[in-house]
């Protein structure tokens, strides 16, 4: 099995107190989609709202996230998967991707001597 | 509890030897309790705030508790007489709110963690003369470099001077709603990144600390040329900003920077009536009338300046004060100390790299060295982006043309700046020096 990092991205400021109903329903149903494709979720992080982010660009430090734009971060997991195909089926069915977007990204391990 | 003096004790002037009729002692009571009450407001707000939101745990409820506090005691004092230190009140009575709120809520453990780790002592009922001053600790949050700009100086006037949001948005030329958003936007940051409510150590403090003297110079710039609209000077603003700067040198007396700011605030605010004649019309420094010139803040501000510069620790602040020191105690514009101005510039270059430093010091080159030199010095200016848009770059430009009598030159080099001034004092001076040449 491989692991990727699945970046969750929303509108701006992302605010999970915002989620409608809906999607809060399709949020439930999601593992089970997953473990149904042969994957899964390991670990999983929602983040609060863009606006509470604090970027660090050398030794300068603003307010907001590191790199403005319309969709943000909201959120990431980290799923495992057989292979990546099987990693993009699982992620289309992210309702994050109906408004947003999601980018999977395998995780790093480090070569063998 | 003594929180609640007798009437007797009170030394309010109208508390006088005089016994008046009953009726008439009330009217007098609730009369000084009022002006008690506004007094404390302005003098007292940071600290009772400072206070309460260490137990409050998050500014919107210790905002709320301190205006309560405030309401309680138009009452109370009315009712009772105002306390000795009306201060050490509001603080016990908006503490004592806040404590309630938190037992109701029954979420005292999760919220408390959000400011400072909660002190047993202080769990008990708090202690009114044992309040301990978090000024300092508010000041350093509200200008969090975490926070933007522009919300660190409507916080730090929201939370520490007890400004209301529609004052701040007046100011500032937003509207109210534009500006409550910003002050909750960053108030909901400082909770929710957990923002520590604390003063910065040893290590961080000179770079935390230039933090907080950027927000109270911005705060005392912005009143003191209004970068728009009809009057050149907002005076609430700049009274804000001594105010703010008196507390920090109390609070740090061993900061030479704070003083240097303080010095810098009183040197330059000493020539506020002579900055406009009658009309409202911008005088430049040669023309403003010397004797008009407050003596006291000059001679309060070279003090500050000889101060910070005896420490050795000589910062951007305490060198824009002498120079300032230097216009307020020189008997006229050409008999001014040119030469040690500029001087200090290049000091002041050294620790501040600025093109608005290196602009001014170009002025003060212009009359050691000539308008030729200065103009030198301005050309190379110009090509710096960081001055686009910096409207005194084609007004300082001007002037020197015209003192070298390039009538054509200096004409476009007034319209351009006019083109970039925003400020209708500004706006009218330049549009005059224009119609002198043309």
């Amino acid at each position: 099995m491989a692991q990727y990092a699945v970046l969750v991205y929303s509108p701006a400021p992302a605010d999970p107190m915002d989620l409608t109903p809906d999607y809060v329903a399709l949020l439930e149903r999601y593992p089970a989609q997953v473990a149904e494709l042969g994957g899964q979720i390991v670990t999983g992080f929602a983040l609060q709202p863009s606006t509470t982010a604090t970027a660090v660009h050398g030794d300068i430090v603003t307010d907001g996230p590191f790199i403005e734009a319309k969709e943000v971060v909201a959120g990431f997991y980290v799923l495992e998967a057989p292979d990546l195909d099987v990693a993009l089926k699982i992620a289309k069915l992210n309702p994050a991707t109906i408004h947003g977007g999601v980018e999977v990204r395998p995780l790093f391990t480090p070569p063998a001597e | 509890m003594s929180d609640r003096q007798p009437a007797a004790v009170t030394s309010t002037p109208e508390a006088g030897d005089a016994a008046p009729a009953e009726h008439a002692g009330a009217a007098a009571h609730g009369a000084a309790a009022e002006r008690a009450v506004v007094e404390a407001h302005r003098r007292e707000w940071a600290f009772v705030l400072a206070a309460t939101a260490r137990v409050a745990g998050d500014f919107d409820l210790a905002e709320e508790c301190v205006q309560e506090a405030y309401v309680a005691a138009l009452g109370a004092w009315a009712r009772d007489g105002v306390p000795d230190k009306p201060g050490a009140w509001l603080t016990a009575t908006a503490r004592r709110k806040a404590f309630d709120v938190l037992r109701r809520r029954q979420v005292f453990r999760s919220k408390l963690p959000l400011l400072v780790e909660p002190d047993e002592a202080e769990m008990d009922e708090p202690d009114e003369d044992a309040v301990p001053d978090d000024r300092l600790r508010l000041v350093f949050t509200c200008c969090h470099p975490a926070i933007a700009r522009e919300a660190q100086v409507a916080l730090t006037l929201r939370l520490v001077c007890g400004v209301s949001t529609g004052d701040i948005a007046r100011s500032f030329l937003v509207s109210e709603p534009t500006m409550a958003a910003r002050v909750t936007r960053a108030k909901k940051k400082i909770s929710a990144a957990r923002i520590p409510y604390r003063v910065p150590e040893a290590a961080e403090l000179p770079e935390r600390l230039d933090a907080v003297l950027t927000v109270v110079h911005l705060l005392y710039t912005t009143g003191h040329t209004a970068p728009s609209g009809a009057d050149l000077v907002r005076a609430d603003l700049v009274e804000r900003a001594l105010h703010l700067t008196r507390m920090l040198l109390a609070l740090m007396p061993d900061e030479p920077e704070v003083r240097g700011l303080l010095a810098l605030l009183l040197l330059t605010d000493a020539r506020r009536a002579t900055r406009t004649d009658a009309e409202g019309r911008l005088l430049r420094l040669a023309e403003q009338d010397r004797s008009a010139w407050d003596r006291t803040a000059i001679g309060e501000g070279r003090r500050l300046v000889l101060d910070a510069f005896r420490t050795g620790r000589v910062g951007r602040y305490a060198l824009q004060a002498a120079i300032a020191s230097l216009h307020a105690l020189a008997p006229s514009y050409a008999a001014t100390d040119w030469p040690q101005i500029v001087q200090l510039y290049d000091a002041l270059l050294t620790r501040w790299p600025s093109p608005v430093v290196a602009l001014n010091r170009a002025v003060a080159v212009s009359t050691v060295a000539g308008p030729a030199a200065a103009l030198a010095d301005v050309d190379a200016l110009a090509q710096d982006p960081r001055l686009a848009g910096y409207h005194y770059l084609p007004a300082v430009r001007a002037d020197l043309l015209r003192q070298l009598n390039r009538p054509t030159e200096a004409a476009q080099a007034y319209r351009a700046a006019l083109e970039l001034a925003d400020n209708d004092a500004e706006r009218e001076f330049l549009t005059t020096r224009l119609a002198e040449l043309t």
